[in-house]
């Protein structure tokens, strides 16, 4: 499949990318310490922090991934939005971010150090570092890869230009410009993907018609969740909630410290709070435009007489699902809107790019750097320090980029060893911040046994022939089935591990858990009016997602 | 700082105006299953969310 740009197409993308750099130009301006650079001087106003939040998780390998899963897996698709971010996000802004914001840490690694020790920060800064780095690459691999197949651009020149851009104004601005770039990006994206999603929805004949033509399994999400049989996902219900809706998400949406640096960045602890709050009002709605899109080009695809039909794999003849939303866009693109939609898509690769960039230079500079290489120097020569780590960030991540292309199966495993790594973290981020008895060496101790859980788990089932490499168990219907499953085990041994060992070992004086730990020495929060309030915004949003589950049930 | 409904703001006029003014000067852009003029549409909708932004920027 191959797209045609014209000179119209051209400009959007020019235009474009004039205008991210001329942000990080202008607000040069406002970076005068490494507090600043790395954490926005926490100066930055609710809706920009909220809407930051939503972007860098926004990378363009979901907007790819959730549009083809929509059209594999239907509606039970937004599972991953409506069950595996919205709670989580509710969560972090009602409880957790009074500890993150109100403890005065400069990043979530700083965190774990006030709250157990200097081994258990050094644990989480070091796996986050390779783990940012790594991620970065491959969504530069992506995009260089996806730009070379649909436009037969050079992947070369594609990763370094990208790279180049992102560089030119998280160097210039900081996270105040990945921030602000992010919020644009989020609105180019959903901008350009929603007019595919009227169009596309309305060519399949609306809802109704959809319903009619693809039936009841790939238009409800829940109604055929009772057994992994009996819906295409191949996933029961136990391991939805546990695997997907607990561990998996609250891991990732409530220690990733990706996204919750934005929330950080945030001038007040109330608008901290209500960041992710306020993000899952539009969270709870991208599945209109990434995921719809999808179920309606399933729909199309059984039209008939040449009108659409899902892409087919060159090698195996299988359906490529990954080229539905390409698919959709050279159908109902026409120039001009053809620049919309492929700008809309490198934003998205580089607002991932970006969040990840401006994420490894604070926990290198603040996690790594000042902790272990040079504690006591003035803060120019950190802010120095800050902004060579964007250059060190950006070279490696081109490096891993490249080093994706001697691997064609990188992206599985960085995601699984994600997995491995996050799953346990939220364990001990639990009982860190909710119980006073949790130890340092019970915390270290947690994450190493949860991460090789993870490991033995996964070595010990097979799915779609991943996995099984110390003998087979069991055997998943998915893989999908088989990482909720792996996640599960590894939160559970790091939670059991973590208890145990802290009853045994000493527990932190009470005095040095003052505003870190539930309950000892609350942090004062300034008061708001009632519809401020994060637990009322909680409840509200909290009322809508379960609305909006019950309209698709 | 800088307000950054401002240069949204610019960002999303200056698209709309060039998708409008493609969709008036050459309505004959296709795509296999589009059957209405996008770019206009989109392009008017652009200059409208643009100018909210600028509009607000001006009120702060």
């Amino acid at each position: 499949m191959t797209l045609t740009l014209t000179p119209l197409d051209y400009s959007i993308l020019l235009i474009y990318f004039l205008f991210v750099i001329g942000i990080g130009w202008f607000l040069r301006k406002s970076v005068s310490s490494s507090s600043d650079f790395l954490t926005s001087g926490h100066a930055l106003p609710l809706w920009i922090t909220s809407l930051a939040f939503l972007a860098a998780n926004m990378g363009a390998l979901e907007m790819i991934g959730m549009c083809g899963s929509g059209a594999k897996y239907g509606m039970m698709t937004c599972h991953f939005y409506w069950v595996g971010a919205i709670p989580a996000m509710l969560f972090v802004g009602v409880f957790m971010m009074p500890f993150y914001y109100g403890s005065k840490a400069r990043s979530v690694p700083e965190y774990l150090k006030l709250r157990y020790d200097e081994k258990t920060r050094g644990f989480n800064a070091l796996t986050f570092a390779v783990m940012t780095i790594l991620t970065s690459g491959i969504s530069m691999y992506a995009l260089g890869k996806l730009l070379n197949l649909i436009l037969g651009w050079s992947f070369t020149y594609s990763v370094i230009a990208s790279a180049a851009i992102v560089l030119a104004y998280t160097y210039l601005g900081g996270l105040s410009s990945a921030i602000y770039n992010e919020v644009l990006q989020f609105f180019l994206i959903v901008a350009g993907f929603s007019p595919l999603a009227i169009l596309a929805v309305r060519k399949a004949g609306g809802w109704a018609g959809i319903s009619a033509r693809l039936g009841p399994t790939m238009t409800q999400s829940w109604r055929h969740m009772a057994h992994s049989s009996d819906n295409p996902m191949g996933v029961e219900i136990v391991g939805l909630f546990m695997g997907l809706g607990f561990v998996l998400s609250f891991g990732y949406w409530c220690t990733n410290y990706l996204v919750v640096q934005r929330a950080m960045a945030a001038r007040s602890m109330t608008d901290a709070r209500n960041t992710p709050i306020v993000g899952s009002f539009p969270k709870m709605l991208i599945p209109f435009v990434v995921i719809i899109p999808g179920i309606a080009a399933a729909a199309l695809a059984t039209v008939g007489s040449g009108t659409y039909s899902i892409p087919v794999k060159a090698v195996t003849g299988g359906p490529d699902y990954d080229m539905v939303l390409f698919s959709l866009i050279q159908k109902f693109y026409s120039p001009g809107m053809l620049g919309v939609g492929l700008t809309a898509l490198v934003a998205s690769f580089m607002s991932g790019m970006a969040g990840n960039v401006s994420a490894f230079n604070t926990v290198w500079t603040y996690d790594i750097y000042q902790s272990y290489i040079r504690k006591d120097a003035p803060d120019s020569h950190y802010l120095m320090v800050g902004r060579m780590a964007t250059i060190f960030g950006v070279v490696l991540s081109i490096g891993a980029a490249f080093l994706a292309t001697k691997f064609n199966n990188m992206m599985d495993y960085l995601q699984l060893i994600f997995g491995f790594v996050n799953a346990p973290l939220f364990a001990t981020f639990l009982l860190g911040m909710f119980w006073k008895r949790a130890t340092g060496h019970a915390a270290f101790t947690g994450l190493l046994s949860g991460t090789t859980a993870a490991a033995a788990t996964y070595g010990l089932t097979i799915a779609e022939g991943k996995g099984g490499f110390l003998g087979v168990m069991h055997t998943f219907p998915s893989s999908m089935a088989q990482n909720f499953w792996v996640a599960i085990a590894a939160f559970t041994v790091c939670l059991v591990v973590t208890v145990v060992i802290s009853l045994m070992t000493t527990a932190k004086p009470l005095s040095e858990l003052g505003g870190l730990v539930y309950g000892v020495n609350p942090v004062k929060i300034e008061p708001s009016v009632w519809w401020k309030r994060p637990e009322v915004l909680a409840c509200v949003a909290a009322v809508a997602c379960i609305a909006l589950n019950f309209v698709f049930f | 700082m800088l307000d950054l409904r401002k240069p949204a703001g610019f960002f999303f006029l200056l698209l709309g105006l060039l998708l409008a003014g493609a969709g008036v000067l050459n309505s004959g852009y296709s795509a296999p299953l589009l059957d209405v003029n996008l770019n206009l549409y989109f392009g008017i909708f652009c200059i409208c969310f643009g100018g909210v932004f600028l509009w607000l920027s001006r009120k702060a």
